[in-house]
């Protein structure tokens, strides 16, 4: 049973971490420059199917605005002890987990947030449905976060973080339908993309920005998103209570 | 539980794998006390610590904390214990008004009493200047008084200290020292690790030393001192180095341990001793040039139970950080 004060507890964490981390100057202006280069770069290579694009790259910030400081956060606090600090606390591992993870998904509502807010009047892409893409966007960056959670608590170093991120990172951006449509891929790289979360948020985006969307499909996606924070979360919590064996 | 009893722990084990860190260790720690638990590097005093505030479960065993079993309990422990770790590990981009703060939060310090219990430990700690400071721009010493004061925050039963003067100036340690005699005359109870024997001396009120994982001593500082030598032990100063025929002589009143022009002898009765060996002196031609009393002291029963001395402790820790 989550009590008032493990709920409490989530709320501190998170409230720390986004002022002892995230909400930094260079974090912040990372966050906005961002988006605004990958924008920037893909309007100079092709100025046209932008509109077409524009849900694949919500997607790709919602992946570097969650990943990239989510798995370093966490490693970097077990390596100066901070973490120890949290374990100490009257407070779950859960609950902990949970702050962490929602501070990632904060500060991933801001980059693509940010992406969101150039791809609508530059690239011309209409939501169909906000609040189908609000909550498919929070799904998304709660299942990105927690993936984060799950990398830091599965290595010691900052940069075992950064590597094994990317290891996740780069066959997303690939094979999830950012770029090439995923129906459009050899089977052996769709069963590749099946497996990857991504591939249910940029296909959400997409039928949301093309008014293709139904019910059924952003039940499903909304479903799978849902499943993928939960086994996350579960399995980061079953590591990092197995560090305290 | 022995009401009277902050901590009991019966037969902890840790392996961590098939190395046996802490073996049946069994002991209890009395309400108010200050606790000094010491041993050579790798003793597991760290591993004891961890298991008793639920850093790590043990392998075999239990453990009363606060009256709360850690195996069933944990959260009700770690509501009623402070734990000052070894390293400073408290948030560098906060400053020490919001890591005080945060602290308070993650213990549950009612709101209405939080900034008002912040404000107190900043007066005593000396940090009332440095509240708006942050964490990682303070000195050595400051960190350290931060990181009790957000030990202390919620007003624990118990403080596990693990090494809490390590590293510190001279000044600085002595401060700390203050403060922790200061919580131990309290109501609060201090486990307290360190490396400096001395410093555990003074401030313990009861010692226990572990070595190998096992407790093999556990008394007040005085007990634990007198049992390695019974007998008083007279210390004198001579002119020049005496001879072999001297030192036998001197062996019919006590053991004698020959340290080039100074001599100790174990003796029980010291008048006698005196002047036997002020006798003996002059027949060799040697003058007594000067002759104390030495006291025991707990580094030398610490060298005696556990071999190792606490000058190779330190800089062997100094050298893994």
């Amino acid at each position: 049973m989550i009590t008032r004060d493990e709920f409490r507890g989530v709320f501190y964490i998170l409230l720390k971490d986004l002022r002892a981390y995230y909400f930094k100057p260079p974090n912040i202006s990372w966050g906005i420059l961002f988006p605004l280069v990958l924008a920037l770069a893909f309007t100079l290579r092709n100025p046209t199917g932008l509109e077409e694009l524009a849900p694949g790259l919500i997607a790709m910030s919602a992946v570097f605005g969650t990943t990239s400081m989510e798995a370093i956060v966490i490693t970097f606090e077990r390596r100066t002890g901070a973490l120890e600090r949290l374990l100490l606390a009257p407070i779950s591992t859960k609950s902990i987990l949970l702050g962490k993870i929602l501070g990632g998904t904060v500060f991933g509502y801001m980059i693509s947030g940010v992406m969101t807010l150039i791809a609508v009047p530059v690239f011309g892409m209409r939501i169909k449905n906000l609040a189908w893409f609000f909550l498919i966007l929070t799904l998304t960056l709660l299942s990105l976060s927690g993936l984060g959670a799950l990398i830091a608590v599965s290595v010691k170093e900052v940069f075992e973080a950064q590597t094994l991120s990317n290891y996740f990172r780069f066959p997303m951006i690939f094979l999830c339908g950012v770029f090439i449509p995923v129906s459009n891929m050899p089977w052996i790289l769709r069963i590749l993309a099946y497996i990857l979360p991504l591939t249910y948020s940029v296909d959400a985006f997409h039928s949301l920005t093309l008014g293709s969307y139904t019910l059924v499909n952003m039940l499903f996606n909304m479903t799978v998103l849902s499943a993928y924070s939960l086994v996350f979360f579960i399995l980061s919590d079953f590591l990092l209570r197995r560090s305290l064996q | 539980m022995n009401l009277e009893n902050s901590i009991e722990a019966v037969d902890l084990t840790k392996y961590y794998g098939s190395l046996l860190a802490v073996d049946h260790l069994s002991l209890n720690v009395k309400k108010g006390e200050v606790f000094g638990f010491l041993g050579p590097n790798g003793a597991g005093k760290t591993t004891t610590i961890r298991m008793l505030v639920g850093l790590t479960t043990p392998s075999e065993g239990s453990a009363l904390v606060a009256g709360y079993d850690i195996r069933t309990n944990l959260v009700e422990v770690k509501r009623r214990v402070g734990v000052v770790p070894e390293n400073s590990n408290l948030y560098d981009e906060l400053s020490v008004w919001d890591n005080l703060l945060f602290s308070s939060r993650l213990y549950h310090v009612p709101r209405r009493e939080r900034a008002e219990r912040v404000n107190e430990l900043l007066e005593k700690f000396n940090l009332r200047e440095r509240k708006d400071t942050k964490f990682g721009k303070l000195s050595k010493g400051l960190k350290r008084r931060v990181v009790i004061s957000a030990a202390l925050v919620h007003r624990p039963q118990i403080v596990f200290m693990d090494e809490p003067t390590s590293g510190l100036d001279v000044v600085s340690a002595l401060s700390l020292r203050r403060l922790i005699r200061e919580l131990g005359e309290g109501e609060t109870t201090v486990f307290l690790t360190t490396h400096y024997i001395e410093e555990a001396d003074q401030l313990s009120n009861r010692v226990a030393i572990i070595v190998q994982g096992r407790v093999v001593a556990v008394d007040t500082p005085m007990n634990i001192k007198s049992s390695i030598r019974k007998a008083p032990l007279l210390e004198v100063c001579l002119s020049r180095p005496p001879d072999e025929s001297m030192i036998s002589t001197l062996e019919e009143i006590g053991k004698v341990e020959n340290k080039n022009i100074r001599l100790w002898v174990e003796t029980s009765n010291l008048t006698t001793a005196l002047e036997k060996i002020s006798q003996l002196a002059k027949q060799h031609g040697i003058e007594v040039t000067d002759v104390n009393t030495v006291h025991q002291s707990l580094e030398d029963a610490f060298v005696a139970m556990t071999g190792v001395s606490p000058e190779s402790m330190k800089i062997e820790k100094e050298r893994r950080h």
